[in-house]
């Protein structure tokens, strides 16, 4: 199997020779990773080895503090989102984000499956009031949420459970047909019971869509990823699958990591 | 013994009575009183206020006024007593025997005998009408004949200098307020907003200066009409004035919208003006509420620049080029020169009473919805 080949079926995400500063700190430092496509990639790693930093450098979200510099190249679906053609509004269309704590926009829970789905869709084309409460049924059922929620669809999306907002703001993603979605520890705001049902319900996506997740708990990386990556100081350490890096590290400092021996 | 000592030992050192216990005490003591003085004062204005101004509302006169001269006309009284009384024509009693004993001094017990019952009964005449102080137009408290306490001028006057004002100062404080807080970063943003607090700052009577010897002539000018001193100039004045502040409880309010729903709605892909007008703006409506209400009920308030700059007539206005007077500038110009106690400085507290419920109304309001955004 040739590269060339590889990267254009089997990978969502590609790295090439990623450096990136905050200010003059270099917080990643020559990342060069492939994330396969329809499967779940964890990330992890101590704090601030980066992981968080390159999960929010795919979707160019990181760019909103102002002070970041990027070297190299990130390809989502084999285009690099640092071309100048490539409008930051449109990347973010593909690839979705699910913030550490949940954050539904203030509106109503209706409103908020919608607002992806209405920014990006021009307003010359009207879509009708069924064709919407369709999309909001859907999205809702795929996370398994619309049982909860089918009859309070116009109250405010901020007084649900912690564990349904994050279902929620997973569910918003889906209507704009997201290719890859970025994890940002989905589960550190919840409770095991919310963990256990976010984590079921990210499973219950794979295949659909190529999720990356960063995750601070190694044993969520191990019981729901299919592959694993270790940073270790703005470094990409190792990538395997998560059987084979959990079971016979191939470098010392992950064995140390996930032993427990640091971090 | 040797136990007693210790256990004594022991209080002393936990009595802690030392100078910064009685710093901390004295200073207790004088927040509390600076805390009560406040609402001392507040009750103490209101009580003052009400005091004179109601005095006015329930004060009632005996007078001989034209339709009890009509009444006496049709009793049949002669036409030389009629003439003989309308000498009392305006004058005020304070009870109606007195009325009566005058009547009865110029022309006799006798003659006057018939027509007590409609003098007693019918000369009760108040200054204050509830119905003509609201809808009269007409605001002569000083006629000799017929004093009259019509507020709809005024009110219509400081409404539609408020109301120009407010058109003016609400597209321009919210934007202010969404540049300095959504786009403006370090140094100019600090820069920007120590300016409009500068701003602020500008005495009234400034801006009262500016309307009379700047936006006077240049209205004249512009706009080729008689007299620059109007609602035009007021409005323009009142909306700089009023912008300052707007812009500074705006600027809070979205300042005060979690940087989350930002990032939540750009990681959906949203343009910056997306995200201002569909997630920040909605999420502080009602803080941005609360910004134009107290901009309203500086509008109303203000004085010394809508004296300066309205031309201080009393006028129902048809067009942004009349001159009109406010409510505020009546008070502050007429007070000094109405007596003390005359129905004309009572009629000026029940203006003020007036004045003081509405922008009452207005500041509760703008209150009660800030307070409805910290619950939420």
């Amino acid at each position: 199997m040739s590269e060339t080949a590889g990267n254009d079926t089997l990978h969502a995400v590609e790295t090439i020779g990623l450096n990136l500063w905050y200010g003059t700190f270099q917080a990643l430092i020559d990342v060069n990773i492939r994330i396969r496509k329809g499967i779940i990639t964890s990330l992890i790693g101590p704090s601030g080895c980066g992981k968080s930093t390159l999960l929010r450098s795919i979707n160019r979200i990181n760019e909103r503090l102002g002070y970041v510099r990027v070297e190299g190249a990130i390809k989502v679906m084999d285009k690099n989102v640092y071309d100048p053609e490539v409008e930051p509004v449109q990347l973010r269309r593909q690839v979705g984000m699910v913030f550490q704590r949940p954050n539904p926009l203030p509106l109503t829970i209706r409103e908020n499956i919608l607002f992806g789905h209405k920014i990006h869709t021009p307003s010359s084309s009207k879509v009708s009031r069924s064709a919407e409460d369709d999309i909001v049924e859907s999205a809702l059922r795929q996370v398994l949420l619309w049982d909860q929620v089918k009859d309070k669809l116009k109250r405010k999306a901020t007084g649900l459970s912690l564990e349904e907002q994050q279902k929620l703001c997973i569910a918003r993603l889906l209507p704009v047909k997201p290719q890859v979605l970025l994890m940002d520890e989905p589960c550190s705001a919840l409770d095991p019971k919310g963990t256990e049902a976010v984590e079921e319900l990210i499973w219950e996506l794979r295949g659909q869509y190529t999720i990356l997740i960063v995750t601070h708990n190694m044993a969520q990386a191990r019981r729901a990823s299919d592959e694993c990556a270790f940073m270790l100081m703005g470094e990409l350490i190792e990538h395997e699958t998560t059987e084979e890096l959990f079971v016979t590290p191939g470098n010392g400092k992950t064995a140390d990591y996930i032993e427990g021996r640091y971090g | 013994m040797g136990q007693a000592d210790s256990t004594s030992a022991t209080c002393n050192t936990d009595d802690r009575r030392n100078l910064a216990w009685f710093i901390d005490k004295a200073v207790q003591v004088l927040v509390f009183i600076a805390g009560i003085s406040a609402i001392v004062f507040i009750i103490g204005i209101f009580v003052f206020i009400t005091k004179e101004g109601v005095g006015f509302i329930l004060k009632s006169n005996y007078a001989l006024s034209e339709s009890v001269f009509n009444l006496l006309e049709d009793q049949k009284m002669p036409e030389d007593q009629l003439d003989a009384i309308t000498v009392l024509e305006g004058k005020k009693f304070s009870t109606a025997e007195d009325l009566l004993k005058a009547v009865e001094g110029i022309i006799g017990v006798e003659a006057a005998g018939p027509y007590k019952e409609v003098l007693i009964e019918k000369s009760h005449d108040q200054p204050f009408h509830v119905k003509s102080f609201f809808t009269s137009p007409k605001w002569a408290p000083t006629s000799e004949i017929k004093p009259v306490y019509g507020t709809l001028a005024l009110m219509v006057g400081t409404a539609s200098v408020t109301g120009l004002a407010m058109l003016i100062a609400i597209p321009f404080s919210l934007g202010a307020a969404i540049y300095i807080g959504e786009f403006a970063t370090g140094r100019k943003r600090e820069f920007l907003k120590i300016l409009v607090e500068l701003l602020a700052a500008i005495p009234s009577v400034v801006w009262g200066f500016v309307g009379l010897s700047m936006l006077n002539p240049l209205i004249i000018k512009l706009f080729n009409v008689p007299i620059g001193l109007n609602v035009l100039n007021a409005g323009v004045i009142l909306g700089l004035m009023a912008a300052p502040i707007m812009t500074t409880i705006a600027e809070d309010a979205l300042k005060a919208v979690p940087d989350r729903y930002r990032e939540a709605a750009e990681a959906m892909g949203a343009t910056r003006w997306q995200i201002i007008f569909k997630v920040v703006v909605p999420a502080a409506r009602h803080g941005l509420v609360a910004a134009v209400l107290l901009g309203v009920g500086r509008g109303f308030g203000e004085t010394m620049a809508v004296l300066m700059a309205t031309g201080h007539s009393i006028n129902l206005p048809t067009s942004i080029f009349d001159s009109v007077r406010a409510m505020t500038a009546t008070i502050a110009a007429e007070l000094g020169e109405a007596a003390v106690g005359s129905d004309h400085y009572r009629a000026l507290f029940t203006l003020g009473i007036l004045l003081f419920l509405i922008t009452f109304m207005i500041n509760l309001s703008a209150d009660l919805i800030l307070r409805g955004v910290r619950k939420e």
